[in-house]
């Protein structure tokens, strides 16, 4: 049994320590939101905030996330008001089948929080998700557009 | 549900029809009434059904207008497009619409009222428009009808405006929500006038989805975040080399693992873990001792398909598609004769959300809910595997994490997901697909090659061309039916001589494009785009050699022989004016250009690229022309075309799956790379509608980007790539 803290909460789940954080997040606690891509931390679609910063989520064990804040899409919004990536995301209607985006959003919203005025090349650099219906004009015009609210 | 109208038998029928209906993100529990409670985001879940207009349209007293979707979306904006084309004729307010997703087990019980499912080739909405249209309009005039008597006046007197009825001499109103009950005893009138395209308000705009809402939450269900009481997960092991049985497994050594329930045998070529969790399953099938038998196809490599392909290329047997002339004899008499031989791939369509399907089987009920691309072909294939007639199994419609043929190509995962279900009767098994399993039993774009052979007279002018294909027949592995004498049609998507799907755009007068049929063991399937993918290069990228060799500018080469296909000019034109050719690119930069028609649309591409020494790739700038014929939101087309650009340069760049040993090598994105941020070019979109026919918009634009690029390459380089993808291509200069 160990003790995670998700979202201001704390879930006490019955997993061996060594399980994914990511499928303790979706199978043990229960929350989908936080998507399973390829298992490596190779596409992102798993991305949650570990402390306020990116973490892919399928290649970190749940016990080195015990004692630490976790955030999934589900918790990106606060008191029901949407995260301003969230807002922009909706506006600008980024996603396509929306899959890869709770974890495009999370890395987005980590990169903002570190810069909020990121350079195009900051975001080659960070944002490094796949999607496959191929929503990265649009994300690029998104990140921008929440850098310039 | 407390809900529960007395009913004529007419509404009872409606009602009883809503059951079947379900939408995204809530299970579809059915309850005491029979209703299912799946509705709309933007609707309470205990919300009753709306009352039925018609098929298509229902209305709740609320206002809210409930469409019926029959096609699937999977990021493509169809749902919203099909959406705003009935909305269009209904007159209703769109800031009130909703939609529902009718079970393919439903429109079976109605006689096929919603008619196909099938959402692939860019059809959903080309091939729908008519009928959803009407359906539309055929509620609009039940809704005016139902207003005018109950005021007992000509209906002629009667308008709507936004889902508002208003009798003219009166000025009297109501609304839909208050007289949808009366209308849906009203008979559906037949063939309603539609209106002129001119005169839309709704189609034709550049709206936001419908369904973007759950997506920014992670609210939105997928079908692999299905959770269903008492339910359980499977992990699946398939035959490493495709299509080999199963002989034995030692299920004893993992039957102790943590949280195993149960391992079973799948079908002939897999075997399952089935447990508590996903992550428990996947480390007990990853540890399970499996045998297979042993086959001839333990040997096929690469270098053998390759070698099977090559011979296919002056084979004398070959099905002839496109013929115009003698191509063969003139190219004896050429002044100039030019050759090249191409080589396309296999391909994974990896979508993000793995293959996956949820069922429940019970001796005499069989319920899945899938990601599928065709709810009925899902359904029959989930009744087949159960062993019960169709009419006790049902198939709910999940939303999908991507699709790109692949879950229309085969429903293997449902298939296995039933025959897994079917030896834990009563438990619901949710079976998941490790990457590793998707990307190594996939349904691959196949493998193609090409030798092409052109001839100029000693004024430059193509007098004759042959395009010889050997290569895969997606066709003879999935729909054998489908072939003409053993001719597989679909090879010359793009180079047909008529028809509205593919045609070739140049006049040639000798003409010879022909297909050598070779089918390794590789499981091939339609990939988006299909056949048009290598089609395009090879064409394209061999026009411009042609244009080369006959030292004429590629523009101007390939316009001299389109003047009889104007919508095939009309935008190469477009590209080629907003791109510059003609003028100076930038310093370093170099441009190319391509065309094609598939999938009912005409569309170009121009792209600016350039090449450092040490070979590096960059793509600047691909401007993009799609002639749909009519564009029913432009803002969803932008977005597929920059898609599609995507999905077609990942492919060019990295898309390679190879064989060893039987076994696709590639297991995951380490080696089946795909694009990223940082080499997503700028797309700039032409949307030039010619408003008289219908075409698709999800894939075509896809056909172009490569051939653009590839001609850009070699503008920049003198390099001519003719086998991909790129990455294992040397374009440094010395």
């Amino acid at each position: 049994m160990i003790k995670l803290t998700i979202n201001g909460q704390v879930h006490e789940v019955d997993v061996e320590p060594s399980t994914p954080l990511l499928w303790t997040i979706r199978e043990n606690v229960g929350l989908t939101g936080t998507k399973y891509g390829c298992g490596i931390a190779q596409c992102g679609a798993c991305t949650v905030h570990i402390d306020g910063k990116a973490v892919r989520s399928c290649s970190v064990p749940a016990s080195s996330a015990v004692g630490k804040q976790i955030t999934t899409i589900e918790g990106l919004a606060v008191n029901g008001k949407l995260h301003p990536v969230q807002q922009v995301w909706l506006d600008k209607d980024i996603p396509q089948c929306g899959y890869c985006q709770s974890g495009m959003m999370m890395a987005v919203a980590a990169l903002l929080k570190q810069k909020p005025h990121p350079t195009d090349a900051d975001i080659d650099k960070a944002i490094t998700n796949i999607c496959r219906c191929g929503t990265y004009a649009q994300v690029r015009e998104g990140i921008h557009a929440v850098a310039k609210a | 549900m407390n809900y529960m109208p007395k009913m004529d038998r007419r509404s009872f029928l409606a009602t009883s029809a809503a059951a079947g209906l379900m939408l995204g993100f809530r299970i579809p529990d059915a309850d005491a009434t029979g209703m299912q409670t799946g509705m709309s985001p933007q609707l309470p879940a205990d919300m009753p059904m709306a009352p039925e207009v018609n098929a298509w349209v229902a209305v709740n007293p609320d206002d809210t207008v409930v469409i019926r979707i029959a096609r699937v979306d999977m990021g493509q904006g169809t749902l919203t497009g099909l959406a705003q084309l009935v909305a269009e004729e209904l007159d209703c307010d769109w800031s009130k619409v909703t939609w529902d997703y009718p079970t393919p087990g439903l429109n079976l019980k109605r006689k096929r009222i919603w008619q196909n499912y099938q959402t692939a080739g860019s059809q959903g909405i080309r091939q729908s428009q008519k009928y959803v249209r009407e359906g539309g309009a055929a509620a609009r005039m039940m809704l005016l009808q139902a207003a005018a008597n109950e005021w007992k006046v000509p209906v002629a007197e009667c308008t709507v405006d936004k889902g508002v009825i208003t009798h003219g001499p009166s000025k009297r109103t109501t609304t839909y929500g208050k007289v949808a009950a009366a209308a849906g005893k009203l008979e559906v009138p037949k063939e309603p006038k539609l209106k002129d395209p001119k005169d839309w308000k709704i189609a034709g705009k550049p709206l936001n989805r419908l369904d973007t809402a759950d997506k920014i939450v992670g609210k939105q269900v997928y079908a692999i975040d299905i959770k269903l009481p008492g339910m359980l997960v499977a992990a699946i092991k398939q035959s490493p080399v495709i299509g080999n049985k199963i002989k034995s497994f030692d299920a004893a050594a993992v039957e102790k693992m943590p949280g195993v329930k149960k391992v079973v045998q799948v079908g002939d070529e897999a075997a399952a873990v089935v447990a508590d969790t996903f992550w428990h399953a996947k480390s007990a099938v990853e540890a399970l001792p499996v045998v297979w038998e042993e086959t001839a196809n333990d040997k096929v490599s690469s270098e053998t398909i390759a070698a099977m392909l090559k011979e296919g290329l002056s084979a004398e047997k070959a099905f002839v598609g496109n013929k115009q002339g003698d191509a063969l004899g003139e190219l004896g008499k050429a002044a100039k004769k030019i050759e090249a031989v191409y080589a396309y791939p296999y391909q994974n369509h990896a979508p993000m959300e793995p293959m996956n399907t949820t069922a429940l089987w019970s001796p005499d009920k069989c319920e899945v809910w899938a990601p599928t691309q065709n709810a009925e072909t899902a359904l029959a294939v989930a009744a087949a595997a159960s062993g019960l007639p169709v009419d006790k199994c049902e198939c709910y419609r999940m939303s999908l994490g991507g699709g790109f043929g692949r879950r229309a190509s085969s429903h293997d995962f449902v298939q296995q997901a039933v025959l897994i279900a079917k030896q834990m009767p009563g438990t619901p098994i949710k079976l998941i697909w490790s990457r590793e399993e998707d990307m190594t039993h996939g349904r691959f774009h196949p493998i193609s090659q090409c030798k092409l052979t052109g001839g100029l007279d000693d004024q430059g002018n193509l007098t004759a061309l042959h395009m010889r294909l050997s290569s895969q027949s997606i066709v003879a592995s999935l729909i054998p039916q489908l072939l003409k004498d053993g001719m597989d049609p679909f090879v010359f998507q793009g180079l047909n001589p008529t028809g509205p799907e593919g045609q070739f755009g140049y006049d040639i007068p000798n003409l010879l494009i022909d297909h050598a049929m070779r089918n390794p063991h590789i499981t091939p399937g339609f990939w988006r785009g299909v056949n048009n993918n290598q089609n395009a290069i090879y064409l394209e990228c061999f026009m411009d050699e042609l244009a080369h060799a006959a030292g004429q500018d590629p523009l101007e080469f390939r316009r001299k022989l389109m003047a009889k296909y104007p919508k095939h000019l009309g935008v190469l034109n477009a590209v080629a004016e907003k791109i510059g050719w003609g003028t100076k690119p930038p310093e370093g930069v170099f441009r190319g250009i391509a065309q094609h028609m598939g999938y009912g649309s005409y569309v170009a591409a121009a792209s600016e690229v350039s090449v450092s020494k040490g070979g590096t790739l960059k793509i600047h700038r691909i401007v993009a022309a799609t002639n749909c014929g009519h564009a029913v939101n432009p803002r969803q087309i932008q977005y597929q075309i920059e898609g599609s650009f995507v999905y077609g340069l990942s492919a060019l760049l990295y898309g390679e799956c190879t064989v060893a040993d039987g076994k696709i090598e590639q297991e995951n994105f380490d080696t089946y790379n795909v694009m990223r941020m940082d080499e997503m070019p700028k797309v700039e979109t032409i949307i030039m509608p010619s408003n008289d026919f219908w075409g698709g918009v999800g894939e075509p634009t896809i056909f172009v980007a490569a051939p653009s690029v590839l001609n850009a390459i070699f503008a920049a380089t003198g390099k001519r790539i003719r086998t991909f993808p790129l990455k294992n291509a040397d374009l440094s200069s010395t």
